[in-house]
């Protein structure tokens, strides 16, 4: 699946949620169902650190695709976390930097990716663009 | 119930809308309090009729203008019962108030290998302007160390207190907390070691009455927006014999008296504190504010959200996995909390959702959090407009939030 199509099914599987409390709710069992984050990665040069949250975040160049994982001290964070690794991870470097991340702002989440909210997603979101640009180079 | 809280609710427009679908429920008094009509009134009132930059001209509106405003330090000095107007120094904030200070003083007085004492729970604002004159003079900084339930360790403090020591700057009541601190003790132990003190009195201000001539503390800070005042206007009050002493902070008109290449003289107190035209319409809407709270009553205000705190934490108490951070009989209507081993932000984003203005994270009281070894906390701070049934839906609420989160 493209990193677009990835992000409709996301849209589509929250749209069936009207009340927010739902929506959260499965966002925090997207969290808990999180790959646990790998301890050798939990290094200070994979923490992003939010005024309310951190986030980790670690990357790997397999085969031409960036494997990302994540993880976050707050449970709904770490659920956002889970939704932009499930549509960006697993991607080559070009589709990671042409992509254009919608699916965020269409279930209602927004507040969440503005820079306002200090919780390290702003700061995650650079990062795997940031770990694109820079395997993209190694690649040539 | 000693007012009519229905008449008072109605004095603030902004909590009678719905935030997320849900009423809104505004527990974050600490950060901001909301405003009063009267106040909200008196500083659009300003630009709507009397809008002229003061002490400047000579005609009807600046004089109007001006006497409004200095009207207003009258009010200020005598809400805090300063011994005089020209003790008051209108600045943006608390912030900027301990900024003008540890410049001030700090130019004035200090010198390498002075102390600077403050403590472990202090706002952030109460401690990276004495850093900075810390790194700048060479000064010192000694810290009294925060009691497992959140009080002062009172016999460090005096055993910190040393011949080096130059000033003593302290929270009247912790913003994280809610804890009233002895500043009382405080001062009396700083005098008698011939040191001056400043209190931090941003989260006291709008809750207890303050007398600084009674407290004898040498200068007393505090911002108007967490009195029900617009945002952008603060107080630093100072006696006389320090403030007439002090270096001026910042330079620009207003605090002159005379200007001239081969030395410029500066104004008298309070304008020597005062660069640049000030923020006026906030400073008389200060003045409204304290209208406000003295139709109210402090005594009034203090007891009723003294009853509303006691009753909150009684019913708050009851939802599972609630854990209070620092707990002391003397107390604010502040309630810090951890609710099992829930992330406070997933509590506050939650809460969100269902109607509740709470604040979490650090407070910027980092020291603090890492005393207790914790990265934050929720916190629900009350003010006198808000009530037992908002209280009862928070722990509804909570209940909920607790269940998802567990």
């Amino acid at each position: 699946m493209t990193i677009k199509e990835k992000q409709k099914e996301v849209i589509g599987e929250f749209a069936a949620f009207d009340d927010w409390m739902d929506k959260y709710s499965l966002l925090i069992e997207l969290g808990n169902e999180l790959d646990s984050f790998d301890e050798v990665h939990r290094q200070p040069q994979n923490l992003i650190e939010g005024c309310q949250s951190k986030v980790w975040l670690h990357a790997e160049l397999n085969d031409g695709e960036i494997v990302f994982q994540g993880d976050s001290d707050a449970i709904i964070v770490k659920g956002i976390v889970a939704l932009l690794l499930r549509v960006l991870s697993g991607h080559t470097p070009d589709e990671i930097l042409e992509s254009e991340l919608f699916f965020i702002d269409e279930i209602g989440l927004k507040e969440h990716l503005s820079p306002t909210r200090s919780n390290g997603l702003v700061a995650m979101v650079k990062q795997i663009k940031a770990y694109a640009l820079a395997f993209k180079a190694k690649m040539g | 119930m000693a007012f009519d809280i229905r008449k008072i609710r109605a004095d603030f427009p902004i909590l009678s809308q719905e935030v997320n679908g849900k009423p809104l429920v505004y527990f974050d008094n600490a950060a901001t309090t909301q405003k009063p009509l009267a106040v909200i009134d008196a500083e659009a009132g300003v630009y709507k009729t009397i809008n002229s930059n003061i002490h400047r001209g000579v005609h009807h509106l600046s004089n109007v203008c001006t006497e409004a405003f200095e009207d207003a330090r009258k009010k200020v000095a005598g809400f805090i019962n300063a011994d005089s107007s020209d003790e008051i120094i209108f600045t943006r904030g608390t912030t900027e108030s301990v900024n003008l200070l540890s410049f001030s003083f700090g130019e004035t007085f200090l010198k390498e290998g002075d102390e600077v004492i403050l403590t472990e729970m202090e706002h952030h604002s109460n401690i990276v302007p004495w850093q900075l004159l810390a790194q700048r003079r060479g000064v010192a900084i000694k810290v009294v160390p925060v009691t497992d339930n959140g009080e002062l360790d009172m016999q460090v403090f005096g055993e910190l207190l040393n011949e080096k020591t130059r000033l003593v700057a302290v929270a009247h009541i912790s913003n994280v907390m809610g804890t009233i601190n002895p500043v009382e003790e405080i001062i009396a132990l700083a005098h008698a070691a011939d040191v001056p003190v400043m209190i931090d009195g941003a989260q006291a201000i709008h809750h207890l009455p303050v007398d600084v001539q009674k407290l004898n503390s040498d200068f007393y800070v505090f911002s108007g927006h967490k009195m029900y005042a617009p945002t952008g206007v603060g107080v630093l009050y100072g006696k006389r014999k320090w403030l007439e002493m002090m270096k001026p902070y910042q330079g620009g008109g207003e605090m002159i008296d005379k200007v001239s290449f081969s030395g410029t003289t500066f104004n008298d107190l309070p304008y020597k504190f005062e660069a640049g035209t000030p923020n006026y319409a906030g400073v008389i809407g200060l003045g409204a504010a304290i209208d406000y709270l003295q139709e109210q009553g402090l005594e009034e205000i203090w007891a009723y959200e003294h009853e509303l705190f006691e009753y909150a934490k009684e019913k708050m108490q009851t939802v599972p996995g609630m854990r209070f951070v620092g707990q002391t009989a003397n107390h604010t209507s502040v309630i810090s909390f951890l609710l099992g081993h829930s992330h406070p932000f997933d509590v506050g984003t939650l809460l969100d959702k269902l109607g509740f203005a709470l604040r979490t994270g650090h407070h910027c009281a980092q020291p603090l959090m890492d005393r207790f070894q914790i990265s934050g906390t929720v916190r629900a701070s009350f003010a006198f407009y808000n009530t037992k049934e908002e209280v009862d839906r928070l722990v509804e609420a909570l209940l909920r939030v607790g269940s998802m989160l567990s």
